[in-house]
């Protein structure tokens, strides 16, 4: 079984204290390269020519745009496994990182509208790459809300799991359809956004950006994943005695 | 023990959600009507006049399409659901995917094809360009049945859930954008008199995908829900 | 997960076992139903399933006839998991749960053909199983107009025509009057003489020879 080294993972509480253990790395390399990088992309990177200081929220809409593709694929992945090798965790990962791609969706979708506001004189406009990002959000969304609809949690992993993978497979064909769609209206937009070509001195405050930000959703998918394991283990012996451990603490 | 053949068992379900729907007429004319109304609300919404309805006339209608599939899919699965014959037909010794494929069809015998029949009428309602209708009835052909195929996943994944209806909307409607855009477009590019071929082609290349994959799906979604 | 080797269990388990279940575990929102559990059915048994409400007994049926997935362990039909060989395990099963799996839409023979035609039984014999079932001269009403006893007494006639070996029933004599239920246990046992096996939960005792039924009892658990 090539799936045989996954197997001391499946084990709720080891995996519980393994993101345990990783958490409070990936939060320290999180503040590190978000210092880092915000303060180089926002402080020290030189402005666009055309757009200005304005083209500096591409520095936060970007990475958030990229991570929310890469954690629904993420999502999906841990669906399949689920589905597939019935790794009972891989459903409280996807679980876990539902909300917080939504959130990443949303970061880029609002950040998008804010770049665009002074580009195009309007808080919207049906841009191929927004819309896309708003459709993103309705599948994030219906994840959600079919996970959070059903009483048991085993179930609700498994059929928000099915949703993700359906919605994996719909994502590029949507994505596309808007995009083409887009061209094909193209006469009503004014112009799209423009990504200038990167260069050197922008890409590295980027790349340390994005570094950063993928730290951040590691150690939040870490902090949820952590709770989905207790709230689906509340009646095992060693969730128990870790409650007791706390409120021991707690008295003291 | 006699075995079914696959056929034998795919007629047997079909005859028997088509029988099923006859004795229950108005679960065939509620969302026939509903799709007549929609469209009939646009030319009081937006005005009458005739040059702005027939550029929004392929809109309206596939929209339209789309609202009156959302709401009859839920007979699908969930009365079968509702009083057991759904697991009696899990447990059947024929391949679920056979099972689900001859729900879907009957379902779009009984939802999509009379929202074909009806389209023509509505057209003319919204005076769509003359030469736009072959392509109307070309997309939905090809279209109507990926909103089945497509919505019984979300059925499948509801139907054991109490308030399922308007999360249903909520799983599904996003999956149907594709259709939408390339139907509508279809439309619009017969009405300017050029080759729609292509927006056709990936239709069906919509159809085909879905036709081979969401039957899995909804496979699956049901082992979920009758869990 | 402490049964990884399903594939070795399997390899001991004998073919002269209809069903076996291995160490099933069952959770349902967050509650242990059962732990560990094993059964083993063999050709002539009658297993009762006892427990209070809530114990897990349907839980536990729908487990056995592949409609839920336990939380972890597996079971074997003729030795083999039930996952790797549904539609061989599917033409010796015959369940019927607490819905009836009736349609109000059609008449009382036409869902009992549309039962026995997808199971693959003749539905010529639809008419003269129904007279079994004391449903003679309700042949051509819509089970609309039956009632709840009437809807299980056409579930339940499928049990004349089976050819299934292993019958899971839960709590099959619901609405069923005094005289039907022996009928239905005279069934159960001239099917467990003949090589079958059935698997039921019923709140009442079965006036059955008690060497006859093998118990399995579920007790309550509180977490």
């Amino acid at each position: 079984m090539m799936w045989k080294w996954l197997h001391p993972y499946a084990n709720p509480e080891i995996s519980y204290h393994f993101a345990g253990k990783i958490l409070p790395w990936c939060t320290a390399f999180a503040a590190l390269f978000l210092t880092i990088g915000l303060t180089w992309a926002l402080l020290f990177a030189p402005a666009d020519y055309q757009q200005g200081d304005t083209f500096r929220i591409f520095y936060l809409h970007v990475p958030a745009a990229m991570l929310s593709m890469g954690i629904y694929l993420g999502m999906a992945i841990a669906a399949l496994s689920s589905l597939v090798w019935q790794l009972k965790l891989a459903d409280a990962s996807a679980a876990a990182m539902a909300p917080i791609g939504a959130t990443f969706t949303f970061i880029a979708l609002v950040t998008g509208s804010a770049w665009g506001k002074p580009m195009w004189g309007t808080w919207w406009i049906w841009d191929a790459r927004l819309t896309s990002e708003l459709i993103l959000l309705f599948l994030y969304l219906g994840v959600m809300a079919l996970h959070n609809a059903f009483e048991d949690k085993s179930l609700a992993g498994k059929a928000a799991g099915i949703l993700a993978l359906v919605g994996v497979i719909n994502l590029p064909i949507i994505k596309y359809s808007v995009e083409w769609w887009n061209t094909l209206h193209q006469g009503a937009t004014v112009s799209k956004i423009g990504q200038p070509s990167m260069t050197a001195d922008m890409f590295w405050p980027f790349l340390v950006c994005f570094i950063g930000f993928s730290f951040l959703v590691t150690a939040l998918i870490c902090l949820r994943f952590r709770s989905e394991i207790l709230t689906r283990n509340s009646m095992r012996p060693w969730v128990r005695s870790l409650v007791a451990e706390e409120e021991k603490a707690d008295a003291i | 023990m006699t075995q079914l053949s696959y056929r034998a068992a795919f007629a047997l379900i079909v005859k028997r959600d088509l029988m099923i729907a006859f004795r229950h007429r108005d679960d065939i004319i509620n969302p026939l009507l509903f799709f007549i109304i929609v469209v009939t609300l646009f030319p009081l919404g937006v005005g009458p006049e005739s040059t702005m309805l027939s550029r929004i006339a392929p809109g309206i209608i596939w929209v339209a399409a789309l609202l009156s599939t959302l709401l009859s899919l839920d007979r699908l699965f969930k009365s079968d659901h509702a009083d057991g014959s759904l697991e009696q037909m899990l447990l059947s010794p024929h391949p679920v995917f056979i099972l689900v494929l001859a729900k879907i069809v009957a379902h779009w015998l009984l939802t999509g094809l009379p929202l074909i029949i009806i389209a023509p009428l509505l057209a003319v309602l919204l005076h769509l360009h003359e030469s736009s209708y072959n392509a109307l009835m070309l997309t939905l052909l090809l279209g109507t049945p990926i909103l089945s195929l497509l919505g019984a996943i979300g059925v499948a994944l509801t139907v054991g859930i109490k308030k399922g209806g308007v999360l249903l909307s909520l799983l599904v409607l996003p999956l149907y954008i594709p259709v939408l855009i390339f139907a509508t477009s279809a439309i619009d590019t017969a009405a300017m008199n050029l080759p729609y071929d292509g927006q056709l082609a990936i239709i069906a290349a919509i159809f085909f995908a879905s036709l081979t994959l969401a039957p899995f799906a909804v496979s699956a979604a049901l082992k979920v829900s009758t869990n | 997960m402490s049964n990884i080797n399903y594939e070795n269990e399997a390899a001991t388990l004998s073919k002269n076992k209809l069903l076996s279940a291995k160490s099933l575990t069952c959770i349902r929102e967050d509650r242990l139903l059962f732990e560990a559990l094993n059964i083993d059915v063999s050709p002539g048994d009658i297993v009762q399933i006892e427990g209070p409400n809530g114990a897990g007994k349907t839980s536990l049926l729908r487990i056995l006839a592949g409609l839920s997935q336990p939380y972890e362990g597996s079971v074997y039909f003729q030795a083999e998991n039930i996952s790797e060989q549904r539609e061989a395990f599917h033409q010796n099963l015959l369940y019927l749960g607490h819905l009836p799996g009736v349609k109000d839409e059609m008449t009382a023979q036409e869902n009992l053909e549309f039962n026995l035609a997808l199971h693959g039984l003749n539905k010529a014999t639809a008419e003269s199983t129904l007279a079994e079932v004391s449903l003679l001269g309700f042949e051509d009403t819509l089970a609309s107009h039956l009632s709840a006893g009437q809807h299980r007494r056409i579930a339940l006639a499928r049990l004349w025509q089976s050819q299934a070996k292993v019958w899971i029933l839960d709590e099959p004599f619901t609405a069923i009057d005094k005289l039907g239920v022996e009928k239905l246990e005279q069934l159960f046992l001239h099917h467990a003489n003949n090589g079958g096996c059935v698997i039921l939960t019923t709140h009442q005792e079965l006036s059955l020879p008690a060497e006859r039924v093998k118990k399995v009892t579920l007790a309550y658990r509180f977490y």
